[in-house]
């Protein structure tokens, strides 16, 4: 089977290349039918996130199909290849089913394990099989993966740990203070962040939210999106002691909570924690509020040092998931493995039988004073003959069929025999093997 | 019989330790799994230790400091088993198994033999007293490490470095919320020991109360965990302090049971 992949990610070109490289998915069936047909590949499915485009494709040459692929994406898009070239990734055979298994993994993802990509490869695959561009080995493959993917999600934590800011924010509340449900917010502040901020926490089941902005109208509109409470900003303290949290983003250029102030209102909540979140720029909160006791404050730098400590959580559990793939891939060649093989003795059957027919017709020609019987015993001898001089090389084809360099016996054998191999036979083989 | 069953306890209990300290570094779920498995394999045969010591003996194996070490372990390991039952803080089991290690290991050091009870401590009251005085410790014992993970996880809070521990230890609350069930329960318990105590004193020699060491250090650890369940309801006393408090109070605990079995040879030098 030649599969190939070619393509560019986040990690081979910028996004000037990314973008005018991408497909859009509504008039997908344009590129797939000029891939297949004009191009002349077997099979093909088109890739096309922000962050990558890939073609997958089959051939029946390597080499010649990757030069194919890479005319294709260059004369789709009008750019010269030589330009394009540099930031273009090829894999071949075993490597490409490496690829497309961590890829729809989000093993191979910007953000580790990102969920997201699993629903764009299922897409791809959507579109190859809607314009007829995807046969028996990509139908198998893409099935394979999403299986893949799915085992790496269940079976390691990769998917678990939150890598953006507003994520790492709640799930810092829940080591603090365990279950959100029955504990309270503050804004100080109602920008875009806030609202994010605002969103997930209402996601987590937090009971209450208070919002203080300057201009009142603007917490009032605010509230009216989410259903908390707005109040007048300069009373925001008075509010201090009841919150569990507390988020300030405004534009305040100085110090709006200080650690004398938050000492106080500590005492009369009975030292119960509290958690600030600080994502304004100056900030908004003294850092000296972080050494009152029971108190928790973190910045904006200190969320982006979180997300990237969870993130190198995260690449432990990738080490498994790489596990997890390699034996899959090892799974999906043995059954590509065969689907060669069978047709590989087929023809070399025949192609002997044929031989021992064409030879034993010209003996028979010259002896002209055989009975039938003695014809039939030739016939059984040459029969024999040919079937104990295959026994040997068939019994060890099956058998190396599975293992790692099945390809080169297969290879060497139809070499040596000069075989060739029958395409119907060929899909036979395949369809009874796809279950 | 007793003494093969404790030697397999000592094994097994050092095999979950170490998979329990692999765990805290590498934190792949499978090796908790693998500890959990080792510590409840641990405790049947423990089991078997003192149930076969116990009618060895024919009274509670808990008279000497080797008996005693051993019985406390086990009621250790049994209330975290039955913790984690109900709770499933599983990651307490990496720091309540080193402890259990440590106190039988201790436990095969002593003298191992069996003495005859003093005629006057056979009673119910021994049993009595010796399960509910081990349980307050016991509870008091998973206080203390309780304690010890928060003032870990808060530190990582605080620093705002979060890495190792910080993964797989709970939420703030809810150490801290376990940590306070099992104040009280140690409180309660400490407080039938020490009236069980008394009343049992008063069969056998005849008085409830003589100033024994065990006595005067009982009320002292009494009252420190008194005071800290005080601090909890009406100050507010929580977190870092209390658990910093409560490790305390352990270790008078733990200090004093010690020295005073060493000193008096068990069953608190009341019959001497």
């Amino acid at each position: 089977m030649n599969l190939i992949v070619v393509g560019l990610n986040h990690k081979t070109s910028p996004v000037e290349i990314r973008e005018k490289l991408s497909f859009p998915a509504a008039t997908i069936g344009e590129p797939l039918k000029r891939l297949t047909n004009h191009f002349g590949l077997n099979e093909g499915v088109i890739l096309s996130t922000c962050n990558r485009v890939e073609v997958l494709a089959i051939t029946n040459d390597m080499e010649q199909g990757v030069w194919k692929t890479k005319r294709f994406l260059s004369e789709f898009h009008s750019i010269p290849l030589e330009k394009l070239d540099e930031h273009l990734y090829v894999h071949c055979g075993e490597d490409a089913v490496k690829h497309l298994f961590r890829v729809a993994a989000g093993l191979d993802s910007m953000v580790m394990g990102e969920p997201q990509i699993l629903g764009q490869v299922k897409d791809s695959y959507g579109y190859a099989v809607e314009h007829n561009t995807a046969g028996v080995i990509v139908n198998k493959l893409y099935h394979k993966a999403f299986q893949v993917a799915k085992r790496v999600r269940t079976e390691t934590k990769i998917g678990e740990s939150a890598v953006s800011i507003s994520f790492a924010a709640v799930e810092l509340a829940r080591k603090i203070f365990g279950d959100l449900k029955g504990k309270s917010a503050m804004l100080i502040g109602a920008g875009e962040m806030a609202e994010l901020a605002a969103k997930h926490l209402i996601n987590n089941g937090i009971h209450e939210i208070l919002v203080a902005n300057r201009t009142y109208e603007k917490a009032i509109e605010f509230v009216k999106g989410f259903g908390g409470t707005a109040i007048m900003f300069r009373e925001f303290p008075h509010y201090l002691k009841n919150v569990d949290i507390v988020i300030a983003s405004t534009g305040s250029p100085t110090f709006i909570i200080k650690p004398d102030q938050i000492q106080e209102v500590m005492k009369e909540r009975k030292q119960k924690p509290m958690f600030f979140i600080d994502i304004s720029v100056p900030r908004n909160i003294d850092p000296l509020v972080n050494n009152v006791d029971n108190c928790y404050l973190y910045d904006v730098d200190d969320l982006q040092g979180v997300v990237v400590a969870n993130l190198q959580e995260r690449n432990k559990e990738a080490q498994q998931a790489e596990a997890i793939i390699e034996e899959e891939i090892e799974k999906f060649y043995r059954w590509i493995k065969s689907l060669d093989v069978v047709p590989t003795i087929i023809a070399l059957r025949q192609t002997c039988d044929q031989i021992r027919k064409a030879e034993l017709a010209k003996a028979l020609a010259s002896m002209n004073n055989l009975s039938d019987k003695e014809k039939k015993a030739l016939e059984a001898m040459t029969s024999a003959i040919v079937n104990k001089i295959l026994h040997h090389p068939v019994l060890h084809l099956k058998k190396e069929a599975n293992k790692i360099e099945g390809d080169l016996y297969i290879d060497t054998i139809r070499k040596l025999f000069d075989l060739t191999i029958d395409e119907e036979a060929l899909k036979k083989a395949a369809q009874s093997n796809d279950d | 019989m007793s003494e093969i069953f404790f030697h397999i306890t000592v094994l097994v209990y050092l095999v979950a330790t170490c998979v329990y300290t692999a765990y805290l570094f590498a934190r792949k779920d499978n090796l908790i799994s693998i500890a959990q498995g080792a510590l409840v394999a641990g405790f049947a045969t423990h089991t078997a230790t003192i149930l076969s010591r116990w009618f060895e003996a024919g009274h509670t194996p808990a008279t000497n400091l080797h008996e005693s070490l051993t019985f406390f372990s086990w009621v250790i390991i049994g209330l975290y088993l039955f913790l984690l039952i109900k709770y499933r803080q599983k990651v307490l089991g990496a720091f309540v198994s080193p402890f259990a290690l440590m106190l039988i290991i201790t436990a095969s050091l002593l003298p191992k033999e069996i003495m005859p009870l003093a005629p006057v401590l056979e009673s119910y009251w021994l049993p009595v007293h010796v399960i509910i005085a081990f349980l307050g410790n016991a509870f008091f014992a998973l206080a203390f490490f309780l304690g010890i993970m928060y003032i870990i996880q808060e530190r990582y809070l605080k620093s705002r470095k979060l890495r190792g521990l910080y993964f797989i230890l709970p939420s703030l609350d809810v150490i801290d919320e376990l940590n306070y069930r099992c104040l009280q329960f140690g409180f309660v318990f400490l407080s039938v020991a020490i009236i069980t105590g008394a009343v049992w004193s008063e069969y056998a020699i005849g008085s409830y109360w003589n100033w024994q060491p065990r006595q005067i250090w009982s009320i002292i650890t009494w009252f420190l965990y008194a005071a800290l369940l005080h601090g909890r309801l009406t100050a507010g006393w929580r977190g870092r302090k209390a658990a910093i408090f409560s490790g305390v109070a352990f270790v008078t605990l733990i200090g004093s049971f010690i020295i005073i079995n060493l000193v008096s040879g068990g069953a608190h030098g009341l019959t001497d």
